[in-house]
């Protein structure tokens, strides 16, 4: 049977290096396939994150020669070159072990960046009918299938170089909620993406969009939160 | 590390500087035909009103242009940050504006 | 340095933006330093502008028109990338900067030799 040769990094926040294996080459085998058949017939103390395997939780998301990716719905096929593969836990994250990295930063700035809902009504009242044909609808549409894999956050530079910046997905996910009706307080999101880590920082390198798994575009989204700031501080409110 | 204003600053002195250095490099081409000399230059802009308040916007853009836009690559690159981030930022930008402003002098006044 | 998950368009637009905003506010003070001796040593400037008709120079200064025009072009790209309604063709309008900055920049070489 023909095998792969596959590099691992192996290793805690303290450090760690590739580890190399053999692995058996199947038809339509993905990155995942490919780390789970190590744990489990190599090294059953392989370290690894994965949940749904079909692309939904964004749970899968590792580095995958050098680039960002979610291992369940990336094919071996596609990515194999000269007969090898390295995998690597997700850039701009600190790691827990192995391939597992801690997702903590990312969605603390999730929050940092505005992305909690400020209701409109109570739960006495009843739900606000929306338009699904209105421009803002429309433009939110395109940004609210994130899965919240952090593929956009390791991609991005801009977070590696300036620790404060929010990253792709908190900003376009405060770009959604600031385009919606039901969203009470529009200021406050526009506050919380104008201070030193926010959306001003972004210099539209376009690998969150091109790295994005579900072909979303937070370069767009950060474009529309600057006009919107923009539009904001020449209206004199900012 | 960089906010609305200082976005805002870098932005609007991008604006303004987009048609000054297009201006720039057409009076650039146009001059270097057949070489220079300081006689010719200085011919052109020594007591021109015009070409001082041309230049003159152009040197206050660009120290804050590029102060800020110093400041944003000191701080990705080196690290930098606090107040010796301010500090670098300002001290940049007033030496920028300090030699641009004694240049125009000497060639517009 | 242009590591697997950069090694796309934009991702070069943004370095080549940045490499000629730091040349150019590194060359700046040298620039004004030039021109200020006109205040008082126009000997000088005349010197430098002699030394200016080698054609190594020459090159070197079809180089620092290039870094201006591709940062203004490049610069003009982010501002409507920022300010106006989006544009799914961000390549195209890249590589156009970089397209007008060569023809400014192999224009003003040829008025210069
Ligand atoms: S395992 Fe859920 S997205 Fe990959």
């Amino acid at each position: 049977m023909q095998e792969m040769d596959v590099s691992v990094w192996r290793g805690d926040a303290n450090g760690g290096g590739l580890e190399h294996f053999k692995v058996p080459a199947r038809d339509s085998q993905t990155i995942l396939d490919v780390v789970a058949w190590i744990q489990q017939h190599a090294d059953p103390t392989l370290s690894y994150r994965y949940a749904c395997r079909v692309g939904m939780c964004g749970s899968c998301a590792m580095m995958v020669n050098g680039v960002p990716r979610w291992t369940c719905r990336t094919h071996v096929k596609t990515v194999l070159k000269d007969n090898a593969i390295t995998i690597a836990p997700l850039r701009n994250l600190p790691v827990i072990k192995d391939l597992a990295a801690d997702m903590d930063p990312f969605f603390d700035k999730w929050v940092a960046a505005g992305g909690v809902h400020h209701p409109t009504r109570t739960r006495d009242e009843p739900i606000e009918i929306l338009d699904p044909k209105t421009p803002e609808r429309v433009e939110t549409d395109t940004g609210i299938e994130c899965i919240n894999c952090s593929v956009c956050y390791a991609a991005c530079d801009t977070v590696s170089n300036n620790v404060d910046f929010l990253g792709p997905a908190a900003l376009q996910r405060a770009w959604t909620l600031y385009l919606d009706p039901k969203d009470a307080d529009p200021n406050a999101i526009l506050d919380a993406v104008s201070g030193k880590g926010g959306c001003h920082n972004c210099h539209s390198q376009g690998s969150c969009t091109l790295h994005c798994p579900n072909g979303l575009n937070p370069m767009k989204a950060i474009a529309g939160l600057k006009r919107a700031t923009v539009s904001s501080f020449f209206k004199g409110g900012r | 590390m960089l906010g609305l204003k200082l976005y805002m600053a870098q932005r609007l002195s991008a604006m303004v500087m987009i048609p000054l250095t297009l201006g720039h490099i057409a009076v650039m081409i146009y001059a270097i035909q057949g070489g220079l000399s300081a006689a010719e230059i200085l011919g052109r802009t020594k007591g021109s009103v015009l070409w001082f308040l041309y230049y003159g916007l152009f040197v206050l853009s660009v120290s804050l242009h590029a102060s800020i836009g110093l400041r944003v690559i000191v701080h990705e690159t080196l690290g930098l940050k606090g107040r010796a981030l301010e500090i670098f930022m300002w001290l940049s930008g007033l030496l920028l504006l300090a030699m641009g402003l004694r240049a125009l002098v000497a060639v517009t006044l | 340095m242009i590591r697997p998950h950069r090694s796309h368009p934009l991702w070069i637009a943004y370095l080549l933006h940045r490499l000629s905003g730091l040349g150019l506010a590194l060359f700046l003070p040298v620039h004004f330093h030039v021109l200020a001796f006109a205040l008082n040593q126009p000997e000088r400037l005349d010197g430098f502008l002699r030394f200016a008709d080698n054609p190594l120079v020459k090159l070197a200064e079809f180089g620092l028109v290039f870094l201006l025009a591709v940062h203004v072009f490049g610069g003009l790209r982010l501002l409507a990338l920022e300010f106006l309604p989006w544009s799914p063709r961000q390549k195209t309008l890249a590589a156009s900067a970089v397209a007008a900055a060569f023809l400014v920049a192999g224009t003003f070489f040829l008025q210069a030799v």
